[in-house]
């Protein structure tokens, strides 16, 4: 049932209207078992591909096409059973995507995030510095000088898997998590680290907070990155924090202001 | 608010919200890579009839109630139709019939009781209600806080505008569907499979438990997602790289225990799947709630093609009958 469209890209079903494209390194001479331990593994080359397939896809359809749902290593195709059936899909999508992952293959955007990084906005930053053996001044300057890949985006509207970030400062997940995370905490869960759309239930390790909207239905567009764009993020003071609209968790629920 | 200026601003308001009643249109798509899901209606066809038989656009917006409990007065009057799960239903304390619409006069109060049998019904007005859409679609999912009135189920005051019918209207045709083209609840519901995604990662001794064994439905089922209980199934793999979850898709977590994913399910997991149900059974299991079993059975995706197109154009052949 596997039809491989080239060497990094093969093409399954997933359901009555879904067919799902996974993504691995380009490389011919590995066998089919190699390959999917190595698509098991984030990589950006395998993240710009996936970039550029959805990409190709947007340009050559149009009504056929529901929706895509891309990821680390694939993309979920979600398809108009009135409009085409899953052979003809297959055969389009080859060669459509045949050229997808050739050297030209250009980079997702740079986009530059806001952060103010600080005991009171990065509740876990004490934590993670003892963790990792390093000063919290250390943790903040490590996780700002990564930049990272928009991996994924999923689990709750506007959440973004960024990855990687530095090993040192990897932390596993609160074995409780909390109830309540702030709306737009930025937080590191083993080598993932993430900005919270909205006040939500977490147990991401808590480095600072970001000031800008992460997920906003009345925005155009609605969030600030897609998958494929690259990202860093800059450390603000506390002024420019509260000047660009952020809000300490703490100042919410004590003064109750919007 | 000045958006609404030129809209229906009457309806109907809610008296009582009952256990979960959603706005719903055909679902929001278009909309995965910021992270929604489709939501939508739980049983699709069930749907499509409310519309059909108040003369609407299929995806017109409706109201999916669940388990029941609902009870709406009427502002306008309007022509409804009631389609599901067969709860009670009373217009001003008399008796009425689902499947076939009728007029209801500014004043009536509906009522819906609770189903024993199946769990959700939709109830659609002529014109569709009129409730403003985002990302493209009316469909709630509360979870997202989404869609609806307020991203949320439907509470008591709620008003729920919809187009009055013009005056003459009392001779509009009603109509309804016959009884043997109403689709049969069930307890025990089959699930066509199309073996997919991570499927090689179980064992063929696996795959055949799979389909051989009756599942109950565990006390775990949503709009998200049913989870069941039976023989544990065991894949080789304990998770796999985060991706893109289909309508219908069979995760198997490490207990073992499926769960079939529908219309609220996360866009994204990493939890190894089987396969996936097709849309007719997803539909199906969606009226079956807690102790009810259910079997899987593989078919391939020509199979399930046919499935589809012989289904639809059993939908559209299906003649309503026009009632005096």
């Amino acid at each position: 049932m596997p039809t491989r469209i080239n060497d990094s890209i093969r093409l399954e079903v997933a359901g009555e209207n879904a067919l799902m494209l996974y993504f691995s390194l380009n490389k011919s001479l590995v066998s089919e078992q190699q390959t999917s331990t190595i698509t098991s593994s984030i990589s950006p080359i395998i993240s710009n591909e996936v970039h550029q397939a959805v990409q190709l896809i947007r340009q050559h359809f149009t009504i056929e096409i529901i929706d895509l749902i891309p990821s680390y290593a694939s993309i979920l195709v979600v398809f108009n059973l009135l409009e085409i059936d899953h052979h003809h899909l297959r055969n389009k999508l080859k060669s459509v995507l045949k050229q997808c992952g050739s050297a030209s293959s250009k980079q997702g955007r740079l986009v530059e995030l806001p952060a103010y990084y600080a005991i009171e906005s990065g509740m876990d930053l004490v934590r993670i510095a003892k963790h990792a053996k390093l000063t919290v001044k250390q943790v903040i300057t490590l996780h700002q000088a990564q930049e990272y890949r928009v991996y994924a985006i999923g689990f709750a509207p506007g959440f973004a898997y960024l990855g990687e970030v530095d090993e040192r400062i990897a932390m596993p997940r609160l074995t409780t998590p909390r109830l309540k995370v702030p709306k737009g905490a930025i937080a590191i869960a083993d080598r993932q680290t993430a900005v919270y759309p909205a006040e939500s239930p977490g147990g991401w390790n808590i480095v600072g907070l970001c000031p800008i909207d992460m997920f906003n239905p009345q925005a155009d567009p609605t969030m600030p990155i897609e998958v494929g764009d690259r990202l860093k993020f800059v450390a603000i003071t506390k002024l420019q924090f509260i000047e660009l609209g952020g809000k300490l968790p703490n100042q919410v629920s004590s003064n109750g202001k919007e | 608010m000045a958006k609404n200026e030129n809209k229906n601003t009457l309806g109907f308001i809610v008296n009582n919200g009952g256990v979960l009643s959603l706005i719903q249109d055909a679902g929001r798509y278009g909309a995965f890579n910021l992270g929604l899901t489709n939501g939508g209606p739980a049983d699709p066809l069930a749907f499509y009839w409310s519309n059909r038989l108040c003369g609407n656009e299929l995806n017109s917006t409706a109201i999916e109630i669940n388990l029941g409990g609902l009870q709406l007065t009427a502002q306008v009057d309007c022509v409804i139709a009631i389609t599901g799960a067969p709860m009670p239903l009373t217009v001003n304390g008399q008796a009425k019939d689902l499947w076939r619409s009728f007029l209801v006069k500014a004043g009536d109060k509906i009522h819906l009781g609770f189903t024993s049998l199946g769990v959700r019904c939709y109830l659609a007005v002529a014109g569709g209600f009129d409730i403003n859409p985002i990302f493209g679609s009316t469909a709630t999912v509360c979870r997202e806080s989404i869609g609806g009135i307020s991203g949320d189920k439907l509470v008591e005051n709620d008003v729920l505008p919809c187009q009055a019918v013009p005056k003459a209207a009392d001779k509009l045709k009603q109509l309804m569907l016959a009884k043997h083209d109403q689709p049969k609840y069930s307890n025990e519901v089959l699930l066509h499979t199309v073996l997919s995604y991570q499927h090689q990662h179980f064992s063929a001794i696996e795959k055949r438990l799979f389909f051989s064994s009756e599942f109950q439905i565990s006390k775990h089922w949503d709009r998200m997602g049913y989870r069941l209980q039976g023989r544990a199934i065991k894949a080789d793999i304990s998770g796999i790289l985060s991706e893109g979850i289909c309508y219908g898709a069979i995760q198997i977590p490490a207990d073992g225990q499926p769960i079939v994913l529908l219309n609220d399910r996360q866009t994204i997991g990493g939890y190894p799947k089987i396969g996936a149900v097709i849309s007719q059974d997803c539909a199906k299991l969606s009226q079956c709630r807690q102790g009810d079993k259910v079997r899987f059975e593989p078919i391939s995706m020509s199979q399930a093609d046919n499935f589809f197109h012989l289904n639809l154009s059993r939908f559209n052949q299906t003649q309503l009958i026009v009632c005096s």
